[in-house]
């Protein structure tokens, strides 16, 4: 710890260097391994270019020191504009460095891909082969997080909690607008998008309680989208899960459609059951009944369309859950698709989607893309004319 | 070292001129400048094109090309710009020999191409509008009326500046500023048809055939 | 009649009276201040009886001198109006903790942040940037005007229409509180239902057209109108940053008008580019505008490392070291800065080896901009520094630049900048870069060149105050934000929980109280020198000893620039012909063909700002009105084939012969 605290002075170059050893620096002091690794590599990086930067500042402060004009013993010669040598160097040993960083950077970055499973604990353990993984389904709404724990069956607002030392699979999307899903002692950050899904694996090595928070902007309610981030040992988390259990109320459509609304600094809530599907349900923007799944869109558009004759599809695939009024949606209920795709020349292709089970309901993934559905398609070419 | 650089020019014997007595004329800069524009607007084309690259298969489980587009149609309003380009040339051809009426005459031809190249396209477009499949049906659509209707607009500037320039032209015949517009305009034009290619091939053929 | 709800629409479109913000006291007091400046403003001109001139000699005018000038004060005026908002920002910051809400609510300290990004970047540097440009290009090589002069008051007339419509906002509606880049979702239709977001797509649409067609110009300039014998391997540093700023500026602004045009469309029409849903595809917005905005970073920051190069070779009295690779280095970092966009984020969600891709191409930028320092270093390796104020600004640049050029490698790492992307150390890097390259170069620009334009120096003792306040407030207001960063703390927050985090907060706000002081020192500087500029009159033209064409004429120039077109024969020409003793022509002067002022420019930019407004509002009468006067007025402009005249020789012969006793007198 004292040796990075001594690199970030001279990263920060700043005169009340006391007041850094006060403060709580968690990037430079995490306690999950990936946001570690993270650090290291902003250590290294910072030292690699140091080796360029400090001869750099020291010649220009010497320079500007040894050739002022009042200086009439330096040697002055006003012609001398070219060396080759020096130019070689002065173009080779940046590229030198840049050589060695990007080395650094092709590699790491490939290491600590967020959407790469864990290969280690920490440092010295590497994920043993019979751990399961804790899934943590995070969605961003205005303005708040829902965290769903599909294994568990349990979904909580504004907290979070995972064993340590065991691997946690967050899968993350959004309801509205982007946000950045980041727990700094954890892991670095990754975008939370409507409609689509993103990843991050981690793992948290020490108990405690730790910051999570929006890193995007996302309007009015931003400031406060904040949550807690639990730490904690096995029994630790069975507990919590009971208590979640315990003291949670039920999350099904409505329920989520309430919460949806757009709200500030609201209060830790727990839901000890959880409607199955929702979270597919929300990651494909079809959350509100009679609304068309993303899934089942991009299935008829790989498909080819759904033809001319397909106005309702417009209407169910309308989406806006912060201004919209509330409509009525009487007509196809959820999740079964009212129009047939391309029901006139392919007949065959119209009852393809409506065999797909909906989202959640078997093991299928959320936010299928149409490359995943094509496996599953009998004759994809013959659906294009 | 400074010295040496004056001597130089001594020992090669010839006092340097360091300014001009006579009139200094740089070249024109005017088709230089015209031509950076295309390439900005060209620019805006690619966004476009690029665009329709990303979200032209979003049919938002709507329509598709196959659906929506008249192939035979569009090659007669291709056929249309090609021919309003090969007319250009041809008014092209009569200002170099200095013939300013058989100029206005050939730039009226195009200019009616190019008034039926947009009036068909308007007609395409009000056709699938009325068909349900308007900008706002889905990202194909949004994407494919901007793509072809922000041609559609440079056309009719275009024509508007063929009028224009007519005018001028009749005015003040083939004057030097004349001639450098109309090689301007020709420019444009010549611009349009070739952006034109692009989005018949890129966005009705392979649209419906890809 | 006014009664009817329907009337009432058609002509207000959606403006009410609750749009005007009478109840927001900081507006209402702003907007008293700006009256009664704007009342006083147009009362001296009043009095000075300076309507006449202003209209015929400066906003009609064609020169590319007064057009440069105009941009230039622009820039500054929107720079208080950006520095306004920074420093609202740190109160609300330096306040807002513990449950304390701060003065700012959300609604408007979201404004203000947007706010502050757009005007620094797009109504401060650009212009202020394209003023200098403007100003010194053609002069430097050896032009008399830019190749469309025309275009270039039609240019600058745009932009100020882009900042009219921009501080409209602050009066009339909102602005919007989307962040300086308007990502959608957020800043669709949907969730930005407001005119806040209308007000930045035409501001900067209205802008970006003109800072397009002034990137063409200076291009069509620099390429066909150099003196002759200036080849491209004798351009000054100065020209070359210049032209390779420009050409970004032609590549990549139509990506920014088409981009925004697309947002329009989904905001007016209901299209779905970037909607969640119907196929919109948000994500490519976030692509598409990187493109632009990679590049614009360089754009700003080129000009003023050419600055750089032109004062360090002046102070050192020394020829640039290494100006080949000086040359190739900026032509380098012009080709880079297209393939570097998605570093901007990487936490996006691309795989690896496309993360790694785009890291590694932005830390290459990092090896010309490497060889770049070290050649103004080795310029001032046996030189003979003097210390005016340019060079204080060049020194305090070289030392905060490299900091932040190092923090901006490290963002370029993707796994780093997954912790450090959106945080307070993102904001101190990119305010390190712009502040200590960009602003301080351009404040190294304006010190260096302000004798060519006015004829007398600027007060050097409130300058040296005005750089130490910059340099210090910088390092105050920003080093703490690195830290803050560090500690995990995001950008674009009104209200903080931990308050551990405040003294680091007060500390930025002390730091942004010295740059106050050093805009201030900077004000004082302008209107002391005003009163003294008898005793800092510079009569020879050239005033630091310099070395580059610009300072062979007289200070300020005449409106022909030169009498007689300077032939080059070395990158340093003046140098060069100071040398070698190079003798004014004194006779045998010839009229001189110069293009005419003309009104239609700053028509146009006035009638754009009406065609925004109604656009903004949806006056669509007004919108559609104006639209066509737009359109009469440029084929009207078109017809008028008498651009041009001759000064006479006479007049050319009393001119120089002026500059002759003046330079006589020195001696």
């Amino acid at each position: 710890m004292p040796g990075f605290l001594k690199l970030t002075r001279h990263i920060a170059l700043l005169p009340p260097l006391l007041l850094l050893a006060g403060c709580d620096m968690v990037v430079m002091a995490p306690s999950g391994d990936i946001a570690a690794q993270q650090r290291d590599l902003i250590v290294i990086s910072t030292i690699l270019m140091l080796l360029i930067i400090v001869p750099v500042i020291f010649l220009t402060l010497l320079f500007a020191w040894r050739y002022r004009r009042a200086n009439t013993a330096a040697t002055y010669d006003p012609e001398w504009h070219h060396s080759t040598a020096l130019e070689v160097v002065i173009w080779s040993a940046p590229l030198a460095i840049i050589i060695a960083l990007g080395a650094v950077t092709w590699i790491s970055t490939h290491k600590l891909d967020p959407y790469r499973p864990l290969d280690r604990i920490d440092a010295a353990r590497p994920v043993p082969a019979d751990v399961k993984p804790v899934t943590v389904e995070v969605v961003a709404l205005d303005w708040k997080w829902l965290f769903f724990y599909p294994d568990q069956g349990i979904a909580t607002v504004n907290e979070l909690a995972a064993p340590v030392d065991v691997p946690i699979n967050f899968k993350i999307t959004a309801s509205s607008v982007m946000n950045s899903f980041y727990i700094p002692a954890l892991a670095g950050q990754i975008y939370a998008m409507p409609g689509m899904q993103t990843k991050l694996h981690a793992v948290i090595n020490k108990q405690g309680e730790y910051e999570g928070f929006s890193a995007n902007y996302s309007g009015d309610g931003f400031s406060h989208m904040r949550f807690k981030f639990h730490g904690v040992d096995r029994q630790g988390f069975d507990a919590w899960v009971a208590r979640v259990k315990s003291q949670g109320t039920a999350l099904n459509r409505d329920a989520y459609l309430k919460l949806e609304k757009p709200s500030e600094r609201e209060p830790v809530r727990y839901f000890a059951t959880v409607e199955a599907g929702l979270y597919e349900a929300i990651l494909n923007m079809c959350a509100t009944p009679g609304k068309m799944c993303m899934h089942e869109m991009m299935h008829i558009d790989a498909m080819g369309g759904a033809g001319k004759e397909s106005f309702k599809n417009h209407d169910r695939l309308e989406y806006d859950n912060r201004h919209a009024t509330e409509e009525g949606a009487p007509a196809a209920t959820f999740p079964a698709t009212g129009t047939p795709a391309r029901s006139e020349e392919q007949p065959e292709g119209t009852n393809e989607p409506m065999q797909h089970e909906m989202p959640g309901m078997g093991g299928h993934e959320g936010h299928s893309m149409p490359d995943m559905q094509e496996g599953s398609d009998p004759a994809p070419a013959q659906l294009r004319n | 070292m400074t010295e040496l650089h004056a001597d130089q020019a001594l020992q090669e014997g010839k006092a340097p001129t360091f300014y001009l007595e006579e009139e200094h004329h740089p070249e024109g800069s005017t088709m230089l400048g015209f031509w950076l524009y295309l390439m900005s607007d060209c620019l805006i084309f690619a966004v476009l094109f690029a665009t329709h690259a990303v979200v032209g298969r979003n049919y938002a489980a709507g329509p598709s090309p196959a659906d929506l587009f008249d192939l035979p149609l569009v090659a007669v309003n291709t056929s249309m710009l090609l021919f309003s380009s090969i007319t250009y040339g041809f008014a092209m051809l009569e200002m170099e020999k200095a013939k300013k009426n058989t100029t206005l005459v050939w730039m009226a031809v195009t200019a009616l191409f190019g008034i039926a190249f947009v009036g068909l396209e308007l007609y395409e477009f009000a056709h699938m509008i009325h068909e349900g499949a308007g900008p706002q049906r889905s990202a194909f659509l949004s994407s494919f009326f901007t793509l072809v209707g922000t041609h559609g607009l440079h056309v009719t500037s275009g024509i508007i500046w063929m009028f224009v320039l007519m005018a001028q032209v009749a005015k003040r015949g083939l004057i030097l500023e004349n001639k450098r517009r109309l090689m301007c305009l020709s420019m444009f034009w010549h611009f349009l048809d070739v952006v034109w290619i692009g989005v018949f091939s890129f966005v009705y053929l392979m649209g419906v055939l890809g | 009649m006014f009664s009817d709800p329907d009337l009432l629409k058609f002509v207000f479109g959606r403006l009410t009276l609750e749009a005007i913000p009478y109840h927001e006291p900081i507006l209402v007091a702003t907007f008293i201040a700006v009256v009664i400046g704007g009342i006083g403003l147009l009362g001296l001109i009043t009095y000075y009886r300076f309507w006449g001139t202003l209209w015929r000699d400066w906003l009609t005018s064609v020169d590319h001198k007064k057009i440069g000038i105009m941009y230039v004060i622009l820039a500054l005026v929107m720079l208080l109006r950006g520095f306004a908002d920074a420093i609202m920002m740190r109160l609300q910051q330096a306040m807002a903790f513990g449950g304390s809400e701060g003065y700012l609510p959300p609604h408007h300290y979201d404004q203000i942040f947007t706010a502050h990004g757009v005007i620094m970047i797009f109504f401060m540097a650009m212009p202020f940037v394209t003023g200098l440009m403007n100003f010194v290009v053609p002069l430097q090589i050896g032009a008399r005007d830019v190749s469309f002069p025309f275009l270039n008051n039609f240019s600058f007339w745009m932009t100020t229409a882009g900042a009219i419509i921009i501080m409209l906002s602050l009066f009339v509606g909102e602005f919007a509180r989307t962040g300086w880049l308007a990502y959608p979702p957020l800043s669709g239709a949907d969730y930005s239902p407001g005119v806040g977001v209308d007000y930045y797509i035409w501001g900067l649409q209205v802008a970006g057209i003109g800072t397009t067609l002034s990137g063409i110009n200076l291009i069509a300039t620099i390429v066909k109108m150099r003196a002759p014998g200036m080849t491209m391997m004798k351009m000054p540093v100065f020209t070359w940053t210049s032209l390779c700023t420009n050409v970004l500026i032609v590549a990549t602004f139509p990506v920014l008008t088409a981009t925004l045009a697309l947002l329009t469309l989904d905001r007016y029409v209901g299209t779905n580019f970037f909607t969640n849903d119907l196929g919109g595809d948000p994500m490519m917005y976030v692509n598409l505008i990187w493109i632009w905005g990679h590049p614009e970073v360089y754009i700003l920051v080129l000009p003023a490392f050419g600055i750089f190069s032109e004062v360090v070779a002046t102070f050192c009295g020394k020829r640039l070291f290494g100006y080949a690779s000086m040359v190739y280095a900026t032509v380098v970092i012009t080709i880079l800065s297209y393939i570097v966009w998605l570093h901007h984020f990487f936490t996006m969600g691309s795989g690896a080896s496309v993360n790694a891709f785009f890291g590694i191409t932005t830390m290459i930028i990092s090896i010309p901009t490497g060889a770049k320092m070290f050649n103004w270093l080795f310029t001032m390796y046996r030189g003979r520094i003097r210390y005016e104020v340019p060079m204080l600004w060049t020194v305090g640049f070289m030392v905060t630049f490299v900091i932040g050029g190092m923090t901006g490698v490290l963002l370029a790492v993707p796994p780093a900048d997954f912790v450090l992307h959106n945080s307070l150390f993102l904001i101190a890097h990119f305010h390190n870069v712009i502040i200590g390259g960009v602003v301080f170069g351009l404040m190294a620009g304006v010190v260096y060149w302000f004798p060519k334009a006015s004829g007398f120096r600027l007060d050097p003792f409130w300058g040296k105050m005005s750089f130490w306040f910059w340099l210090t407030g910088f390092y105050f207001a920003f080093m703490p934000l690195y830290v803050l960063g560090l500690m995990g703390v995001t950008r674009r927050v009104s209200q903080f929980e931990d308050p551990s985090l405040q003294i680091w907060f007060l500390i930025a706000a002390f730091g942004a109280f010295l740059i106050a002081l050093g805009i201030l020192s900077m004000l004082v500087q302008l209107v002391v020198s005003f009163i003294r500029r008898e005793e800092l009159r510079d009569t020879t033209g050239d005033p630091w000893d310099a070395r580059t064409l610009e300072w062979s004429t007289s200070s300020p120039p005449p409106d022909y620039n030169f009498a007689f077109t300077p032939v080059v024969h070395d990158q340093d020409s003046w140098w060069d012909m100071k040398k070698r003793g190079a003798s004014r022509p004194l006779s045998g002067f010839k009229p001189i063909h110069m293009p005419r002022n003309t009104g239609t420019g700053v028509i146009l930019g006035a009638i754009s700002v009406a065609f925004a407004f109604g656009m903004i509002w949806y006056m669509w009468w007004l919108a559609g009105l104006s639209f066509l006067a737009m359109v009469a007025i440029a084929i009207g402009h078109t017809f008028n084939y008498d651009r041009d005249f001759y000064i006479p020789a006479d007049v050319v012969t009393e001119t120089e012969g002026k500059r002759t006793e003046l330079l006589a007198s020195e001696v």
